[in-house]
């Protein structure tokens, strides 16, 4: 066993020994604590473990990569005010209502707030954007494990199958936020050490927000030489058009994905729900404004290293990277060299794997050997943490608005416990089976399940919030017409399905915005021509924009609002 | 709350909002793309501006943005006399 994969071990077992350890001691016995962890963390937990959640194998492994590597550098600036600005959207528009609503699911909210088909519809949409970012989280973890301590790729997510399934199986909610809290812990740890290490060894100043300029001057530079556009050139790949409807999409499908959207139900009270939010972006924000600058670092390395060099004459992390067949090197022209040119010159011998960039920045600087080891840590931290966020969600759906609000109403607590429970481990072995045999088109999916959430729940959430008058037959009928326009376009352009250029170009991640404004649209003006809510329900709705303790909220979860006292001229309730 | 105080404290909350939404479109879909080209003109610390508000500046501002909102709805709450929050799951 060579010393990375000694280091690897350590970390893992370490990190592995310490969800465990967490999990045990937060087990629980209620549905309230296993589903929203009795709705009792404090603001900073919930803000770790919102950011653990959120934060995937996409954005510990693959996001610096795809900043750097597919496009010249400027595109991939989507994801990073995407997935940030969603928080925005989140917190001023979501968190507290939603808090003071509290519930245990997002479609317990849709099915209260308008009708029963609406909760399926919404238990339907969770279900499936949950499962397809499952996967992508089952083989990250896989990936690490190959590449680390070379075992199989199936015996690794098998290995994060059984951690996953003892600590959200026995703890649930509670189980999942604290694990998390521990797991964000190691993923940031692991993040900044090696950017630290790598801004401190460029430029001879540690911090790498800062510093990454003077190395972006010289790599636009290099680009330049290659035949690349510069690495900050704006509209070189994406033009404006695409950059902003690509931005929104990723911004309102933040605000519309249930795994994040359920976490502010977990806040202690609705003003940690909003503090939560603060916390989360705070965290999130440490990684997002460090992973560009990664990006520009190890571009700039791996041009500087490998651009031209012979072949055979290649640093050994590149040999390692190779070996796995995550680099690929073609000497088409047979000149014996590596060149690295753009796709379109059909020049190009070198193709990389954005996947690898984060874990190869240790060995590419030449940090030491334990960095190494606790990077990969990292990524199995933020794989493992997003994985047991959305195998919650997909539990809760099952278990509470399907088995528990239309089959058997009458269950107890500890029946629905344990259909909870059941449901969780049939759902991770589901997410095992998808991590080892990923379908071709999940990279795909998972850009467009943006879209999707950004069509679909963004707008019945936020104008069953702000719009008392919003019907149920308004939201159905927006929901759908979202829903259906995203998902027609994408069919229709996708490369794989229709390839077709579609209208005025737009991409068919950036659709989302399209179809949500469709969203907006349909449902105002059928609510118009629709029965408005009931005053009681005016009056449930109007209550939940003040942030302070009401009676009318709980009478409405314990089904009997309509016994409530109200006055007959305000429809409020007049109680103190 | 009364009638009265509650109309003016969701004005003011949604006030609040939509200064803050405002601010978040500006530095994102304006400074980060819209006006980016422009802005790139300018070179600080070696980043062309418009391209580091779309990959560091945008963030901080969103951060930012949430603080205010945090801080000034804690300072409307107490203006209105809300000390006791809904702390409950409601379930049946």
């Amino acid at each position: 066993m060579s010393e990375v994969q000694l280091w690897t071990l350590f970390f893992v077992v370490l990190t592995f020994g310490a969800y465990i350890y967490i999990a045990y001691a937060s087990r629980v016995n209620t549905t309230s604590g296993f589903y929203v962890a009795g709705g009792g963390i404090p603001a900073p937990a919930n803000g770790a473990a919102i950011a653990a959640d959120w934060m995937s194998a996409a954005s510990f492994i693959s996001l610096a990569g795809i900043v750097a590597f597919t496009g010249n550098g400027y595109a991939g600036s989507v994801y990073l005010m995407g997935w940030t600005g969603g928080y925005v959207l989140l917190a001023l528009l979501l968190a507290p209502y939603l808090r003071k609503f509290g519930k245990y699911t997002i479609p317990d909210f849709v099915g209260d707030r308008y009708s029963e088909s609406a909760r399926l519809v919404a238990v339907v949409a969770a279900i499936v954007v949950s499962f397809v970012y499952v996967a992508g989280q089952m083989s990250g973890v896989g990936l690490v494990f190959q590449r680390f301590l070379g075992v199989d790729t199936a015996v690794g997510v098998i290995i994060g199958m059984v951690v996953v399934f003892f600590y959200a199986v026995l703890g649930g909610m509670k189980g999942i936020t604290w694990t998390q809290v521990a797991q964000y812990s190691v993923l940031i740890v692991a993040y900044l050490i090696p950017a630290f290490a790598i801004a401190q060894q460029l430029t001879g100043f540690p911090i790498p927000q800062i510093t990454f300029g003077q190395v972006l001057q010289e790599l636009n530079g290099l680009q330049t030489d290659l035949g690349f556009a510069e690495y900050s050139a704006a509209f070189t790949q994406t033009n404006m058009l695409n950059m902003i409807l690509i931005t929104a999409a990723l911004m309102f499908g933040t605000a519309g994905l249930p795994h994040v959207i359920i976490r502010f139900y977990t806040a202690k009270s609705v003003r940690a729900a909003r503090a939560s939010a603060l916390w989360a972006l705070f965290f999130i924000a440490l990684l997002y404004t460090t992973a560009p600058a990664i990006g520009v670092f190890t571009k700039f390395n791996f041009i500087d290293q490998i651009a031209g060099t012979q072949i055979g004459q290649t640093p050994g992390w590149f040999d390692n990277w190779a070996n796995v067949g995550l680099i690929t090197v073609d000497d088409a022209n047979g000149n014996g060299a590596i060149d690295y040119a753009p796709m379109a010159s059909g020049l190009n011998e070198l193709t990389i794997n954005n996947d690898i960039i984060v874990l190869a920045t240790p060995e590419i600087a030449g940090l030491p050997t334990p960095i190494v080891g606790l990077v990969a840590a990292g990524g199995l931290a933020a794989a493992l943490s997003t994985a047991s966020g959305l195998l919650l969600v997909i539990s809760s759906s099952v278990a509470n608005d399907v088995y528990f609000k239309r089959i058997n109403p009458a269950a107890d607590e500890a029946r629905q416990l344990l259909v909870g429970r059941i449901a969780m481990g049939a759902a991770i072995v589901v997410a095992g089976y998808l991590g080892i045999n990923p379908p071709g088109f999940v990279a795909q999916v998972v850009a467009l399940a943006f879209g999707l959430a950004c069509a679909s729940f963004f707008p019945v959430l936020v104008l069953g919030i702000f719009w008392k008058r919003c019907t149920a037959a308004g939201a159905t009928a927006g929901l759908a017409a979202g829903l259906g326009s995203t998902m027609a376009y994408m069919l229709w352009t996708i490369d794989i399905y229709g390839n077709s250029d579609g209208i005025f170009g737009i991409a068919e991640t950036g659709f989302g915005t399209i179809g949500m404004l469709i969203n907006f649209a349909v449902t105002i003006v059928v609510s118009q021509f629709t029965t408005p809510p009931n005053a009681r329900m005016q009056a449930l709705i109007e209550d939940i924009r003040y942030p302070g303790k009401s009676t009318l909220v709980a009478a409405h979860a314990e089904g009997h609002l309509d016994d409530e006292a109200l006055d007959e001229g305000t429809g409020r309730d007049q109680r103190p | 709350m009364d009638e009265q105080q509650r109309t003016t404290y969701w004005r003011r909350n949604l006030r609040l909002m939509a200064w803050l939404l405002a601010v978040w479109a500006i530095v994102s879909f304006g400074a980060g793309i819209i006006f980016v080209e422009p802005l790139n003109e300018i070179v600080i610390g070696g980043f062309p501006l418009g391209f580091w508000f779309a990959q560091q500046g945008s963030i901080y501002v969103f951060v930012v943005l949430i603080a205010i909102y945090v801080w000034r709805m804690d300072k409307l709450d107490a203006e209105y006399g809300i000390t006791e929050y809904e702390e409950e799951v409601h379930h049946s």
